[in-house]
Formats: C-alpha cells, structure tokens, sequence
C-alpha cells in the first residue's frame, strides 16, 4: 500500500474523507429533525397582539394573553407612580427606574410571570395580596414586586419583564 | 468465555461488566458470511434501516399530529404548511413507506428464488412473513390517520373486510370501529396502534436476526458453507457492502421525496374526509394492490376475503410446499422459470388491482388469482418431485477458482 513520508496511507485518507463526509450529511438529516420541535410558522406569526387601552380606568388592572402567557396592564393611581419612582435604585436587587419600565408613566405593562420559576404572580384583582410594595406577590415561594413589578423581597432574581411593545395609537398598543 | 482484546481500557472495563463489545465483535466481525453473497443480499440490512427512518419520522410527526376527526387533517396540513421542515419529515414517512414495501418485497422475492426458507431457515421465513403481516397492519392505519377521503373510505372497507366472519363478523366490526361507523374513536385507536406496531416489528425484527445468525446468510449457490475458505467476517466486507447499497438507495429515495413526493399517493387523501360521499374510484396504496385484485377477482365476499388472506398465508407453510431438497434456483431449469411467471403474475395483480373491476380486468384478475395459487399449491410441490437439478457445486470457492479449488488457495486471495 502507497505509504507517504509520516506514515500515512492512502487507505487513512479515504477513512477520514468518508468519515467526514459522512459526519456532514448526518448533520444535514439531523437538522431538520431538531429544528421541527422550534416554534412553527403559525406560532410564530401569532408573536405579537394588540390590545385597546381605552378602557382600563385608573386604579384598573387587567390580564391580557400575549405568546400563551399573561401581560398584566395597570393603569397605576397618582400614589403608586410616586411610590414606584421614590424609590432608591441602588438599593434594588434589579437596578432599574420605574421612568425606564414604561412608555407612557400611568399605564405599566408587564409580563405577569414571576422571574423566579414562571408561576403568576397574584394582585390582578382587588380582593388579591398584593405583597409589602403594593405591586404583586407570586403564592408560589413568595416573591414581592412593587408598584413598578421591581423584584423587593423573596427568592426571584429580577423584576417581572417588561414587554417590547409599541403605541400605535392614543389608545392602543401592540405588544410583541 | 474469550472474548476479543480491546486496546481501550475503557471498552475493556466496561465490556468485562457488560459484554455488549464482545457481543458486537462476536455477530458483526466474527460473524461468518458466505463470501459470495450478491447485491441481492442488501435488502434485508436496507429494510431494517428504513424501518428506522420510518420510525425517527413517526415520532417526529407524532409531536404535531393531533388525532381527532376535527383536527386531524388540519394538523397534517399544518405539518406541511407550518412546522419547521414538516413538509421534508411527512414526505419521508409517508414515501418510506411504499419503499419499505419496495424493499421487503425485493426481499422476499431473493428468499424465493434462491431458496432461503428451506431447512433450517423455516422459522426465519416465518418471522419474515409475521413481518410483513405487522407492516401491512401498520401501513393501513397509518394511511388512515391524516383522515382524507381515502383515509375514511379505506378504512371503511377494510374494517368491513371483518365482517365475513361468519356469526361474530359484525360484532367484531362495531369493535374496531369503537361505534356505529368508522368515526373519533376509530381514528384514536389507529393512532395508538400505529404508534405501537412498529415497535413490535422491531421486536420480531430481533426475533428474525436470532434466527438468522443461528445458521448465517444462505447464499446465491444455495449450498452451505463448508469451512473458512467459503467465507468472511461480516464487517468490514459486508458493512462497507451495505453502506455502498444504502447510499445507491438513499440517491432514489431522496429523489422521490424531493421530486415526486406525490407519485405514490392518491390525489383524494387531500379532500378532508367526508362519511357522506365515496370517492368515485377507490384503491388502497399501490403495495396492497396484488392483494386488492385477489379479493376482488372473486364473486363472493367471504370467498374473496378468504383468498386474499390465503394469499399471505400461503407464505406461511411455502418451506413444506417447495420440497425440493435444492434451494438456489440457478440449479433448479424449471423452477427458474416459474419463479419469474410468478413474479410476473404479482405484477400483473398489481397492476389491474388499480384498475376498475370491470370487463377484461376482472377476467385476468381472476387468471392471476387462480395462477398465484396453482404456483404455490400445486407447481411447487409437483416440481421437487418431477424436476432435475443441474449438478451442484462442490463448495462454494469452486465455482470462483476453478474445479480443482481446494481450501488452501483461500489465504492467498484474502491478503
């Protein structure tokens, strides 16, 4: 057998070329196999929702769903903007102005999934605990989010997410 | 036990536990093969792949397929449409299908010829048409579950095939059915058993290897092997073989499912599934069509019923119908020519199973029918006793080195 200097054989090449070769096409079968379990077209193309903001009253809090999860929308009192913008941000867990988390200031939209480990966080209604900050409190393992959904006490590293979202007009907004 | 020595410290510490290493070296390298074995002799390795793409594809599909009379169209559609390359993993599966029917029949049609059932390959033989049993239950209700009209009707008809058994037939029916037709409950029942069929065929698949490698490949002379100088390690000769088959396969396979993904199908599987109206011109899938023409060839239900299934289960006992003690055909000068009547007869059936029965179709189907049978239950049986074999060869390197081969020669040709 045609043996080169290193001691490498003709037979050695055509064992790696056919074994790289196929490496490649085991990766090309592959690929569609794990890619399939991506979210699909249709999912995909429902990413975005929108929602008329008209008439949610000050002191209102609904639920909206948006990707199969909630999106908690407050149209937050005088009192709770101030309360949400007096606090000092270094002292936080999650450093963040309560002037970054909204567009407009009155209307605070939120994903309404703790950061913790996903359950919803309670205080969409009136009769629900709202925690030490008067924002939210996940029942699960007991976070508690102000009135800005800053993360203040409990295990979750970091305040509920705000979602990209946009006003395409006075009243409504397109989240996603 | 002496097991082979692994350089890998690691393969060692494990196989010393756990011999799956041996087990590997002692059925793939030690393993003896006949050294003259012929490209016919790919397609039992190429059926056991294709079964595992059928496999991988299905469970893929599974993940997007909702079975409900509802939904289920839908979700197929949504698998084409939508899904991430749902289109390339539904064409796979469902054009694997009719090649794993391409592939097994090719298969079994080599048994034929060269005689691979006979003694001691009977249950191996066996376990092959058990197979192939399970692949026709299998492709039927998988062919059921995307709920076209040819989904439905197809499994109106067949379900009703049951109800010919005398006394019990319709109570049997309503059974399948889960109902008073052909409706939810029978969609989910064909979807659970489809999803547990193949495993079984895996399992039977075992079954047919164990076989197998008990008395090792039969081979194109039909005679056995006699020693070392007539035959080979299974890897590397016959893996780099397979591979060299598997890629010739995978080039038309991949040109079906690219180019003619729709070749094989029926155009009506893509109306949603409507009880209310049959399709003007129902046939099954293209490889239960010789069977189709058997049971339409005859004017009786419970006959024709009887017949097709006679048809596969005449497989059954063919290692005692063919009692010539010969089994390759190139030394059987009548048997060789029947053998390719046959074959041709199979193709006839498939061919007027997809024809309207009416006029000169039913009248050749019924030629066809009645040859099929006159082949096994008669033909076969009479042969081994009227036919002269041709003089068998000595061995199997004689035929390769000459008349004076002896044993010693085979050490020169290996190196």
């Amino acid at each position: 057998m045609a043996e080169t200097q290193d001691g490498a054989t003709r037979r050695d090449f055509i064992h790696v070329a056919s074994g790289t070769m196929g490496a490649v096409g085991a990766a090309c079968v592959a690929w569609p196999l794990i890619h399939q379990m991506n979210p699909a077209a249709d999912t995909l193309a429902l990413a975005s929702t929108e929602f008329d903001l008209s008439g949610v009253e000050e002191g209102m809090t609904v639920t909206i769903v948006w990707r199969g999860k909630p999106v908690f929308v407050r149209h937050r009192t005088a009192k709770e903007i101030e309360e949400a913008a007096a606090v000092d941000v270094n002292e936080l867990r999650d450093p963040q102005a309560d002037s970054d988390r909204t567009t407009k200031p009155a209307m605070l939209i939120l994903v309404g999934v703790c950061t913790h480990l996903g359950c919803v966080p309670l205080g969409q209604k009136a009769t629900d605990p709202r925690g030490d900050w008067g924002g939210w409190f996940c029942p699960c393992h007991g976070s508690h989010y102000d009135t800005s959904g800053r993360i203040r006490k409990g295990p979750a590293p970091a305040n509920l997410q705000v979602p990209p979202h946009e006003y395409i007009s006075d009243t409504v907004v397109r989240i996603g | 036990m002496s097991g082979p020595n692994f350089s890998n410290s690691v393969v060692r510490w494990i196989d010393h536990r756990l011999p799956v290493f041996t087990f590997m070296h002692h059925e793939m390298h030690e393993y003896p093969t006949p050294k003259n074995l012929n490209y016919w002799w790919n397609f039992g390795s190429l059926a056991g792949i294709v079964l595992v793409i059928l496999i991988v594809t299905g469970i893929v599909l599974a993940m997007h397929y909702t079975p409900h009379v509802d939904y289920a169209f839908q979700s197929v559609e949504r698998i084409m449409r939508d899904v991430n390359y749902g289109w390339l993993i539904r064409y796979i599966h469902a054009n694997g299908a009719s090649f794993f029917f391409i592939v097994v029949y090719i298969h079994i049609f080599r048994g034929m010829y060269y005689g691979s059932y006979k003694a001691p390959r009977e249950l191996l033989w066996i376990l092959g048409v058990v197979i192939l049993l399970l692949m026709m239950a299998t492709a039927f209700m998988g062919y059921v579950l995307p709920w076209g009209q040819m989904s439905f009707w197809g499994a109106t008809v067949i379900t009703n095939l049951f109800s010919v058994i005398p006394i019990v037939g319709d109570w049997i029916v309503t059974l399948l059915w889960g109902g008073f037709s052909v409706d939810n409950p029978t969609l989910n029942r064909f979807f659970s058993l489809h999803f547990l069929l193949p495993f079984v065929i895996v399992g039977v698949v075992v079954l047919h290897i164990v076989a197998l490698h008990r008395f090792g490949s039969n081979n194109p002379l039909g005679i056995d092997v006699r020693g070392k100088q007539d035959s080979i390690p299974f890897h590397p000769y016959y893996t780099i073989k397979d591979m060299f088959g598997l890629g010739v396969f995978l080039t038309i396979f991949a040109a079906v499912v690219f180019f003619l993904p729709n070749a094989m199908g029926h155009a009506d599987n893509y109306i949603p599934a409507n009880p209310l109206v049959t399709p003007a011109h129902i046939v099954p899938e293209w490889y239960f069509l010789p069977f189709y023409a058997i049971l339409r060839a005859i004017p009786d239900k419970l006959m024709g019923v009887l017949a097709m299934f006679a048809a596969i289960g005449v497989l059954f006992i063919l290692p005692w119908l063919d009692r010539s003690p010969i089994r390759s055909g190139t030394f059987r000068p009548l048997f060789k020519i029947f053998f390719w009547l046959l074959l041709a007869d199979c193709v006839m059936l498939t061919y007027l199973g997809g024809k309207p029965p009416e006029g000169v179709y039913v009248i050749l189907s019924r030629l066809g029918t009645l040859y099929y049978f006159f082949h096994f239950l008669i033909l076969l049986p009479g042969l081994s006793i009227f036919e002269t074999p041709k003089p068998l060869p000595r061995s199997i390197s004689q035929p390769v080195l000459g008349s004076g081969a002896g044993p010693v020669t085979a050490e020169k040709e290996n190196s």
